[in-house]
C-alpha cells in the first residue's frame, strides 16, 4: 500500500547549521509514530517540514502521493492538523471560540456537537465560556489540542482520515491527562488517521506507540518497535546514559527508569 | 478563585450574547445623534426644528431655511461626513492593526504610521513648492493622499520587519521599534518646518496636530472610496485574523493564507492611514481606544469587531471634533489634542495592564 507520508533525503539548513540531514521517513494509514532524541536533534524541525511550514533545502514530502507545496494552505488544513508547542493568544477569546476556530467557517448543529465532544474529550466540558488567557498553561494546551481534533474531524469528514502531528502534546499536562491525550491519538489512529507525535517521555513514548523514529544531531539514529529500539546501547549512544533501560515481566516491553540510570562521562558516549 | 470565574462564565457568556445583539444597533443610533447634535452647534447655533425645516422636512420661516441651508451644506454636513469617515477609517485601522500585529496597543499614531504619512505629504507640500513652483510644474490634487499612502505603507512595512520574526510579534520590539519611527519621522517634519515658509508652516503644522477645519464635500469624496473599500474586504480577512491570533504557523496550520492576509492588511492599514491622514493630519488614540471599549462589550471575534469599531470609531470623531470646534471658541482647537487628551490616559491604562505580557 502508499504511504500517507513520505518524505525522501529531507535536508534542513539555518544559518549555515545542518538541522537535518539526509532524512527519510515513511508513514502507513493509521500508523502512530512517536519521534524522540535529545534537545536539537532537529525533532521540531521535522515536525515543520512535515507540516509544510518549512521548506527543506533538499528533498521532497509528499501527503497522499503529491508533494507538499502543490496544496493550498487551506486543502493541507483539510488534510493535516498540527498541535504546536507553547501558545500564546494575545486576546481574550473564550475556549469555545478558540476550539470553534478549528472548524473554518463551518457552522451548524454537526460543528456544535463536535465541538462539544472535542472538549469532553480533553476534560474541558466547564470550561466554554471561560477565557483562555486566564487559564493554566496545561488547560491551554489542552484547548488548543481539542481545537486540532475539530479541525482533524472536519477534515475526515470531507476528505478521509488525515494527518496528525503533535509537538510535545504532553510537556505541559499532569498525568491523567497525559493519559488522555495519548488515548485520544490512538483513538484516532486506530479511524486511520496518522500520527506523529514528538515525546520525551521514553514511557510515554513506548506506551502510545508501535512504531519509534530516535533523532540525534539531524539524522535518523533508530526506526522501529520500542522492544527493539528502547535499549541501554540507543540510551548510551544518544543521551548520554547507562544502564536505564528495564522490562515489564509480561509483554517485555521497556521502560525506563531514571532512579538505575548512570550519567556516562564526557567523551565516552 | 478559580471556582468563582468559573460561575462567573454562564453569566458573562449571556451577557456578551446580549451584547452582540445590542451593540450595532446602539451604535448606529448613538452616531446619528452625535451628526445631529453637531449640526446645532457652532458659531451660528441653529436649533433641531430649524434642522428639520432647513432640510424641507418642516415648514419654516424662509429667511432662515434659506441661511441655515447655506451654513448646513458647505460648512457643518461636510465636515460631520469627514469626521465619520475619518473615524471610521482611523478605528478600523487599529483594530486591523491589532490583529495583524497580534497585540492590543496598536494605534496609527502611536507607532508612527500615522507621522510617516505626515511626513510624505508634508514633504510633497514643501518640495512641491519649493522646488516645482519655480519650474511651472503643479503637482495634481490626488498627490497628497497617494503620498500619504505611500509614507504609511513604508512604515507599516519596517514596523513589520522589526517587531516580527519567524512569524512571532514581539510587543516590546513593536513599541519601540514604533517610537524610534516616529522619532525619525517627527524629526523630518521638523526639518520640513526649519526649510517651511510662513504659509507652509501653517499647512504643517496642520498635519502634525490635527484639524478637521477646511473640510469640503470635494474632501469627504475624495476619501470616501477607502471607506467603502474597507468595507468591501474586511468580511474576507476578519476569520484569518481571528486565526492569526494564535500565531502565524498556527494560522498557516488551521488553512489560513497568511503572506496573503498579511500583504492584505498592511495596504488595509496603510490605504487607510494614509486616506485619513491625507485630509485630517494625524489624530491619535482612536484607532487604540475604539476596539478595546469593543472587546470588552462584544469580545475580541473580529467579524463583528471590525464593522462595529468603525461605526464608535465615527461617532467618537463626530462628538471630539464638536469639542474642538466649541470648547475655545471661536478659536478652534486641533482635534487631535482633545483625542490625546482622552487617549493617552487609557493608553497608560492598558500598559499597566499589559505589563505581564512587556516582562518587568
Amino acid at each position: 500500500m502508499n504511504p500517507v507520508l513520505a518524505a525522501t533525503s529531507i535536508s534542513v539548513r539555518i544559518g549555515g547549521k545542518t538541522l537535518l540531514d539526509d532524512v527519510s521517513l515513511s508513514l502507513g494509514f493509521g500508523e502512530i509514530v512517536a519521534l524522540v532524541g535529545p534537545n536539537g536533534a532537529g525533532k521540531s524541525t521535522l515536525l515543520r517540514v512535515l507540516s509544510g511550514d518549512l521548506a527543506p533545502h533538499a528533498g521532497t514530502v509528499r501527503l497522499n502521493g503529491r508533494t507538499l507545496a502543490s496544496y493550498g494552505p487551506r486543502a493541507l488544513a483539510g488534510r493535516r492538523a498540527v498541535l504546536s508547542q507553547s501558545l500564546n493568544v494575545a486576546f481574550p477569546f473564550t475556549v469555545a471560540e478558540i476550539v470553534r476556530m478549528g472548524a473554518g467557517d463551518g457552522r451548524g448543529r454537526r460543528i456544535d456537537d463536535l465541538v462539544e465532544a472535542a472538549l469532553a474529550e480533553v476534560d474541558l466540558g466547564n470550561f466554554h465560556e471561560r477565557v483562555i488567557t486566564t487559564l493554566s498553561g496545561g488547560e491551554q494546551q489542552r484547548a488548543h489540542f481539542a481545537r486540532v481534533l475539530v479541525q482533524l474531524a472536519c477534515g475526515e469528514a470531507a476528505h478521509g482520515p488525515g494527518l496528525l502531528l503533535l509537538d510535545e502534546p504532553t510537556a505541559n499536562l499532569d498525568l491523567r491527562h497525559q493519559l488522555d491525550v495519548m488515548a485520544a491519538a490512538s483513538a484516532r489512529a486506530a479511524r486511520g488517521v496518522t500520527v506523529v507525535a514528538i515525546l520525551h517521555d521514553l514511557n510515554l513514548a513506548a506506551l502510545l506507540a508501535k512504531r519509534i523514529v530516535v533523532l540525534d544531531h539531524g539524522r535518523i539514529d533508530s526506526d522501529g518497535e520500542p522492544g527493539r529500539v528502547i535499549t541501554d546501547a540507543m540510551l548510551e549512544r544518544v543521551l548520554g546514559v547507562a544502564n536505564a533501560v528495564g522490562r515489564t515481566p509480561a509483554e517485555g516491553t521497556p521502560f525506563v527508569l531514571p532512579h538505575a540510570a548512570r550519567k556516562l562521562l564526557p567523551g565516552k558516549s | 478563585m478559580t471556582q468563582a470565574s468559573a460561575s462567573d462564565a454562564p453569566r458573562r457568556s449571556a451577557w456578551r450574547k446580549s451584547m452582540r445583539v445590542l451593540v450595532p444597533p446602539v451604535l448606529l443610533v448613538v452616531l446619528l445623534l452625535a451628526a445631529a447634535v453637531a449640526a446645532t452647534i457652532g458659531a451660528a447655533g441653529i436649533p433641531i426644528g430649524r434642522i428639520v425645516a432647513a432640510f424641507g422636512l418642516a415648514p419654516g420661516n424662509p429667511a432662515l431655511v434659506d441661511r441655515d441651508w447655506l451654513v448646513l451644506w458647505s460648512i457643518r454636513l461636510p465636515r460631520i461626513a469627514l469626521a465619520i469617515i475619518i473615524g471610521g477609517l482611523l478605528a478600523t485601522c487599529g483594530a486591523v492593526m491589532q490583529g495583524l500585529f497580534r497585540n492590543p496597543l496598536a494605534d496609527p499614531a502611536l507607532v508612527g504610521v500615522s507621522s510617516g504619512a505626515g511626513l510624505a505629504a508634508a514633504g510633497i507640500i514643501v518640495v512641491g513648492d519649493r522646488y516645482l513652483a519655480s519650474t511651472g510644474v503643479t503637482l495634481p490634487i490626488e498627490a497628497l493622499p497617494l503620498a500619504a499612502f505611500v509614507g504609511a505603507l513604508l512604515t507599516t512595512m519596517i514596523l513589520y520587519r522589526i517587531a516580527t520574526r519567524e512569524g512571532r510579534t514581539s510587543v516590546a520590539m513593536f513599541l519601540l521599534g514604533g517610537l524610534a519611527i516616529a522619532a525619525l519621522a517627527n524629526a523630518g517634519l521638523g526639518l520640513l518646518v526649519f526649510l517651511a515658509d510662513d504659509r507652509q508652516l501653517r499647512d504643517i503644522n496642520f498635519w502634525m496636530l490635527g484639524s478637521l477645519s477646511g473640510a469640503t464635500w470635494a474632501k469627504v469624496g475624495a476619501i470616501a472610496p477607502f471607506l467603502v473599500a474597507l468595507a468591501c474586504v474586511l468580511p474576507f480577512i476578519a476569520r484569518g485574523l481571528d486565526l492569526l491570533v494564535l500565531g502565524e504557523m498556527e494560522a498557516f496550520h488551521a488553512g489560513v493564507s497568511v503572506e496573503r492576509l498579511k500583504r492584505t492588511c498592511v495596504v488595509l492599514v496603510a490605504a487607510a492611514a494614509g486616506a485619513a491622514v491625507s485630509v485630517s493630519g494625524v489624530i491619535g488614540f482612536v484607532g487604540l481606544v475604539v476596539p478595546h471599549l469593543l472587546r470588552l462589550l462584544i469580545g475580541p471575534g473580529h467579524r463583528l469587531l471590525l464593522p462595529t469599531a468603525a461605526l464608535l470609531g465615527a461617532a467618537l470623531l463626530v462628538i471630539a471634533d464638536t469639542f474642538a470646534r466649541t470648547l475655545a471658541a471661536p478659536a478652534e482647537l486641533p482635534i487631535g489634542i482633545v483625542t490625546a487628551v482622552i487617549g493617552a490616559p487609557f493608553f497608560l491604562y492598558l500598559l499597566l495592564r499589559q505589563r505581564a505580557l512587556l516582562g518587568p
